[in-house]
């Protein structure tokens, strides 16, 4: 076995630890506290690595045998028969995660120590961002449901935390808000789903679901089936899936480095490593067969949200939120990557992803840390940046390939394998999805990179371009602490796609990670189909359309943004069927409206509505009418019956009855006392009269 | 009428019971004075009395765990919480006769007299001789303790997680109303 | 023992809780009646726990003190509150929810 694996529980240890210490003391520390969030995430790096590292001499030790997960489990608490533990779970996958998440977070916080530099919050934010990688370790780790809930929730708080970091401005407090709201509603669906997963197969151990799961050993298909729908609705919140993305581009009102985070390896990935990690149930439970077809639900979301999430890419002027959407798209590749049975290939792409996700990210902050003055609007603040910071400007372009899957850089190995196993296995909707999701994606991508880096400089960029000529020089980008990581994560970008080249027939994340998937591979009824061979003839028609995709928006960027007096410009404001198309898309399908105006109107106000509408007209109505009708009594026996009589005998009676009425008037009397009285008495009533009742 | 073993039985019960009924009148009178008296810290004083008073009924109800805890919480924290609540309101250290309402006894005196009534007779009419079974002694001990912490743990471990989650929003609750901006 | 001596003395101590939860006026004497209410039903708690034999009881009347804690914590504090903006605590001059 080997130290590392068996002391992986160490790993999400380490931040959390660091993270009580940045709380305590990190204010009186030389660097505010960053020292030790960086010391922590680079010691969970190292731990994940080694474990990596024995990981892979672990699966080639097993000999072609499914090499078996490493359990280290202590008991955390029982209730009744059921015993909750606690501890780590390590697989290919877990491994694969761990390695991801401590990378991309120790480079995360070098580049924030500049890009939050004199931030009056500097402490707290690597106190969050360090428990917030905390978070995502322990989830990976999880041996059972309940650590993978405690896991989940310290991210949703923290993603909370960091994305209203700066929350004087009332956007930002509003996004975090929005953020914490939608993941909650998903979160529900986590909570409903562990509950029918004990209630289906008697334990919460992850292994053991999974095993009962592939064996079929359950009563009712129809139960897993729900138990899958309520758990990935969970995964729909977390991961952004449609049609609860609205949250992850308003999410981009923190910080960049967090954007950056939370969108390449950690939180908005928890929902698809969710559905990695139980493979089984969703892969069984999802397996829908309506009209004779079988398909996988997993796939119609991810193949729904590739689509949508991409064409909202085209009309963002906000450089961070095309990368936003383009995170959404990615992540809907990961889903259908899952629906339709490539699960090593889904895998495979949160890997790339990550690292060119989050060098995008980095470079968008870069860019508006020194060249646009801290603004991420591309149309106005930025333009011809290309030659004035040149390594910001060159992994921007070798990630952005990776991105529209070039062939040979990261993203093709990955995202083409999910293509192809979509089209091998029988999905063909749903490779046409992935090869037009291609095309956009690239097409927005090369419209991002032209506004930003080409043309003329605009607002911000040109005050820079002032500045350079200042100080006479060419170019100037921003410190080492925000190129270094920059660098490391270009030349990921680029290479990590090796690790699993169909091409080349390299196939070792496969290797390492296969025996993670839980079901066996090959032929049968519950079985996950082996990735298919690899032809450039089939690889050809989407790279054929992501060329087109690229020399199209070439073309229109040129024509729209290249000079004044286009005829192009301002097209959509001329032209009523694009205009309607453009802000149907700026409004974002108007979902936003859908769920704020209709939905939480639509339930919330009537309640409200009906709540006041009782307290006013039943309740005071019964109040008021009871002291009013004594009223009137009093004001009618007043009229005929003294008036009527003139009688000295009942002359009283008139005033007896308006005290009635008044007699009524100290109920509310706002004191608490006479509230108390009215409570006790009325409860001393209630018992007397059940007494008498009773005997 | 009663065996030998059962005669027996009732001769402990007897010291028990007076040891009730001491308490029980001791407590009766502090909690009046909680109640009537005219100065607030004695008020707060023979409050002290009835808790410890109900410590002493825990314990010959043979629920020793809760009657340390009686002690700790509401002799030890609690009421230093009302002295210091006495102190910083500035109420008159001496007698102050403007604790009660103008008219209160003439509303609570009823409607605890009559809530008194329902309750005692409803108390006789259900369990009229109903008995507590043996004495206490034989279950003080440490195994109880062990029963309750696993009972706490076990099976109400969810009210313990959610009683601590009251604690936290108490604790944040009152420092946020109570401090000065 | 009877269970009824506990019983009957857990009412006793709630009515008297009640009394003065209604009749005083000043707000800390109004907390410190809710207390002798809350431990009224504590002893009953107990009583109950003996009667039964099991830990239910017991478990409860924990729980409750644990409230009853927080109860005084944040209650003394909205006092404090009420007292630093009013310079008073008397309840009957606490009426703005007056209908």
């Amino acid at each position: 076995m080997g130290w590392f694996l068996e002391h992986a529980w160490l790993i999400p240890v380490i931040p959390a630890v660091a993270f009580a210490l940045i709380i305590l003391f990190g204010k009186r520390m030389p660097r505010g506290g960053s020292e030790i969030g960086i010391a922590s995430m680079l010691a969970a790096l190292v731990l994940a690595a080694g474990a990596a590292y024995q990981w892979i001499d672990h699966v080639n030790a097993s000999e072609g045998e499914e090499a078996h997960a490493v359990l280290t489990r202590w008991e955390w608490f029982r209730i009744g028969d059921l015993k909750v533990s606690i501890g780590a779970h390590i697989d290919g996958l877990a491994v694969v995660m761990l390695l991801l998440v401590a990378f991309i977070s120790t480079l995360v916080q070098i580049y924030s120590t500049e890009y939050v530099r004199g931030d009056r919050r500097y402490t707290h934010f690597f106190a969050s961002i360090t428990l917030f990688s905390a978070g995502m370790l322990t989830m990976v780790l999880a041996p059972n449901m309940v650590q993978l809930l405690l896991g989940w929730e310290i991210m949703g708080l923290c993603s909370f935390l960091l994305i209203g970091h700066w929350w004087e401005e009332r956007a930002n407090s509003e996004a975090a808000l929005k953020a914490f709201w939608t993941v909650r509603v998903g979160d529900m669906g986590l909570l409903v789903g562990i509950g029918m997963l004990l209630a289906i197969f008697h334990t919460l151990e992850i292994g053991e679901i999974n095993e009962a799961a592939a064996a079929g050993d359950f009563d009712s298909k129809k139960l897993l089936m729900w138990a899958a729908v309520a758990l990935f609705i969970a995964c729909i919140g977390k991961s952004g899936q449609f049609p609860l993305h609205t949250w992850l581009p308003d999410a981009m009102a923190g910080p960049t480095p967090v954007s950056s985070l939370l969108h390449s390896s950690t939180m908005v990935v928890a929902g698809v490593f969710l559905v990695a990690r139980l493979y089984p149930v969703f892969h069984i439970g999802l397996d829908m067969n309506i009209a004779g077809q079988h398909f996988n639900l997993i796939a119609v979301i991810g193949g729904i949200t590739v689509l949508i999430a991409a064409g909202l890419a085209f009309v963002q002027n906000d450089i961070k939120k095309v990368l936003a959407y383009s995170t959404v798209s990615q992540l809907g590749y990961m889903m259908m990557g899952l629906g339709v049975g490539a699960w090593t290939a889904a895998v495979f792409h949160i890997f790339t992803h990550a690292f060119f996700k989050c060098a995008l990210f980095l470079c968008a902050g870069s860019v508006a840390h020194t060249g646009s003055h801290h603004s991420f609007d591309m149309k106005k603040d930025m333009g011809g940046l290309r030659k004035k910071m040149p390594i910001t400007f060159g992994v921007w372009i070798v990630s952005t390939v990776a991105l529209c899957g070039i062939p040979f850089v990261s993203g093709f190995f990955s995202k083409d394998e999910i293509i192809d196993s979509a089209k091998h296995n029988d999905y063909k909707v749903f490779y046409i999805v992935g090869i037009v999701g291609a095309f956009m994606t690239t097409a927005y991508m090369t419209r991002a990179t032209y506004l930003t880096f080409f043309g003329k400089s605009r607002g911000g960029a040109e005050h820079f371009e002032h500045e350079l000529h200042h100080d006479h020089k060419e170019s100037k980008d921003s410190p080492w602490q925000i190129t270094v990581p920059l660098v490391i994560l270009g030349v990921l970008a680029l290479f990590s796609g090796y690790l699993n080249a169909a091409p080349f027939h390299w196939h070792w994340f496969e290797k390492w990670t296969e025996s993670s998937i839980g079901l066996p591979l090959g032929e049968g009824s519950f079985a996950v189909p082996h990735p298919p061979e690899f032809s450039w003839a089939a690889a050809a028609p989407g790279l054929a359309l992501v060329a087109a995709g690229f020399a199209i928006s070439l073309l229109l960027c040129k024509a729209v943004f290249g000079s004044e007096t286009s005829p192009l410009r301002g097209l959509t404001t001329r032209n009523p069927v694009l205009g309607a198309g453009h802000k149907f898309l700026v409004n974002k399908y108007y979902l936003d409206t859908l769920y704020e105006k209709i939905i939480v109107h639509g339930i919330a106000y009537p309640i409200s509505k009906a709540a006041y509408w009782t307290n006013q007209h039943i309740i005071d109505g019964v109040v008021n009418g009871v002291g009013k009708g004594g009223r009137r009594t009093g004001d009618l026996v007043y009229k005929y019956i003294d008036q009527a009589l003139v009688d000295g005998v009942v002359n009283g009676s008139g005033t007896t009855a308006r005290g009635a009425g008044g007699a009524l008037q100290p109920v509310q009397s706002g004191k608490v006392n006479m509230y108390g009285a009215l409570l006790f008495g009325a409860a001393a009533v209630g018992g007397l009269v059940l007494v008498l009742v009773n005997t | 009428m009663l065996l030998a073993s059962g005669v027996l039985a009732t001769d402990i019960e007897v010291a028990q019971t007076v040891g009730f009924g001491i308490i029980a009148a001791l407590m009766v009178a502090a909690a009046l004075n909680v109640v009537l008296s005219k100065n607030v810290v004695h008020a707060a004083l023979s409050l002290v009395m009835v808790m410890a008073g109900a410590a002493a009924q825990y314990l010959l109800l043979a629920a020793e765990f809760v009657a340390v805890t009686q002690v700790l919480v509401y002799i030890g924290a609690v009421m230093v919480l009302f002295l210091f609540g006495v102190m910083l309101t500035r109420a008159k250290l001496g007698k102050d006769t403007d604790l009660n309402n103008n008219k209160g006894w003439a509303l609570g005196l009823p409607i605890s007299v009559l809530l008194l009534g329902v309750m005692v007779y409803v108390l006789i009419d259900g369990f009229d001789d109903t008995r507590i079974s043996g004495s206490g002694a034989g279950k003080i001990g440490s195994t109880a303790n062990v029963l309750l912490s696993d009972r706490i743990f076990s099976s109400y471990a969810l009210p313990f997680w959610a009683l601590s989650f009251v604690l936290l929003a108490a604790v944040i609750g009152a420092i946020v109303l109570a401090r000065k901006d | 023992m009877l269970i009824n001596e506990f019983l009957v003395l857990g009412a006793v101590l709630f009515c008297i809780g009640v009394y003065g939860v209604i009749a005083r006026k000043n707000a800390v004497l109004v907390l410190m009646s809710i207390e002798l209410i809350l431990n009224s039903v504590n002893i009953n708690l107990l009583a109950f726990d003996r009667l039964h034999g099991s830990n239910d009881g017991a478990v409860f009347a924990l729980y409750i003190i644990a409230v009853a804690a927080a109860e005084v914590g944040v209650g003394l504090a909205m006092v404090l509150l009420i007292f630093r903006n009013r310079k008073t605590i008397s309840l009957d001059d606490l009426s703005e929810m007056k209908g």
